[in-house]
């Protein structure tokens, strides 16, 4: 999903920008508050984090022969909500851009919107949508995940099909990019949910308390056996 | 089945996917699929010129250092949550506090303090 630096032209870059920007501020007073109110969640948040750190960094091989990255960002957004998740990523996207050359300044606000806003905030309204009719925690964090990833870069190809129109029409550009991120993504995203889905379940177990009130654990008399059979 | 077999699937099927790739495209160079839009901007629009470059790309070797070194930096505090987790979990074992060992919502919050 990193556009390459350079490659918007000006309006788009600040066109993303300005959308971007926002979410982020509003994300950073999300942070100050949730760490002043609960000091103990730094930890939560700093795993959430740590996620995005670890699976944007993996280029992944995929079916079509090419590769790309897990975005990472689906626990945070199930954890801390779509604008603490935007502050992770430009952190994580901001590294990427000025040390790997991955991404870029000009191209940040952008990058910023597809992996940090859109695909969090597509994964986010899943998540709330199923936990309202109580899925439990498999489906719920494996979808969450799945579409953040996707969502991201079906994002990513419509910012490159609004700047590069094919002869006027964006709906053409839309479909060449769409192919060239989508199809190589669903395996990608398939693995981002698989491994979510562990790593909630294993939360579920190990700190309950970190997703009370966010995720309905169906489960509940076995979950309490299992930890008292592993404790 | 028991929490270790599903983990084992969960894994299994993480790595069966990557192997499948290599399986179902055998030859392929696996190139970035950033890098593949960049070059589908260039049949859209062959005129476009980038107009701000990387303020610094890195040599190809330390590229995959720093790729490494963010992998890493997650994965220490992944790490470190999960250890921290087991070690609390194992110190209330051996002091023998059995409410606090039976209840999980419990004996989260008593360790936490």
């Amino acid at each position: 999903m990193h556009i390459m630096e350079g490659f918007l032209p000006v309006e788009w870059a600040l066109f993303w920008f300005a959308l971007s920007i926002p979410v982020v501020i509003w994300g950073f007073v999300r942070i100050r508050k949730l760490f002043a109110e609960q000091p103990e969640m730094k930890m939560s948040v700093a795993l959430a984090g740590a996620f995005i750190f670890v699976l944007s960094s993996l280029k992944l091989p995929s079916v079509t022969g090419s590769s790309s990255h897990p975005t990472g960002t689906g626990a945070s957004t199930i954890l801390h909500g779509v604008a603490i998740t935007s502050v992770l990523a430009t952190i994580v996207l901001i590294f990427q851009a000025l040390l790997l050359a991955h991404g870029g300044i000009t191209t940040l606000g952008a990058n910023i919107f597809s992996m940090g806003i859109a695909g969090p905030l597509i994964g986010w309204m899943a998540y709330k949508g199923m936990n309202k009719v109580r899925m439990g925690l498999v489906p719920t964090v494996f979808v969450t995940a799945f579409l953040a990833n996707l969502a991201t870069y079906i994002v990513t190809a419509l910012q490159l099909a609004l700047a590069y129109p094919t002869d006027g029409n964006a709906m053409t550009s839309f479909i060449t990019f769409f192919g060239i991120f989508a199809v190589t993504q669903i395996p990608l995203a398939v693995v981002e949910g698989v491994l979510f889905v562990m790593f909630f379940d294993y939360l579920a177990r190990a700190r309950p308390d970190l997703l009370k009130g966010k995720l309905i654990i169906k489960d509940r008399a076995a979950e309490v056996a299992g930890a008292a059979v592993e404790g | 089945m028991s929490r270790k077999a599903w983990y084992t699937v969960g894994f299994g099927l993480i790595i069966a996917i990557c192997v499948a790739a290599f399986m179902l495209q055998p030859g392929a160079e696996f190139g970035g699929a950033d890098g593949q839009g960049e070059e589908e901007i260039g049949n859209i629009n062959p005129d476009y010129q980038p107009w701000f470059e990387s303020l610094w790309t890195p040599p190809g070797e330390t590229e995959s250092l720093l790729f490494a070194l963010q992998a890493a930096i997650g994965a220490v505090i992944i790490g470190y949550f999960i250890g921290n987790e087991h070690g609390k979990r194992t110190a209330l074992q051996k002091i023998g506090d059995p409410v606090e060992v039976q209840v999980g919502p419990g004996k989260a919050e008593a360790a936490d303090k």
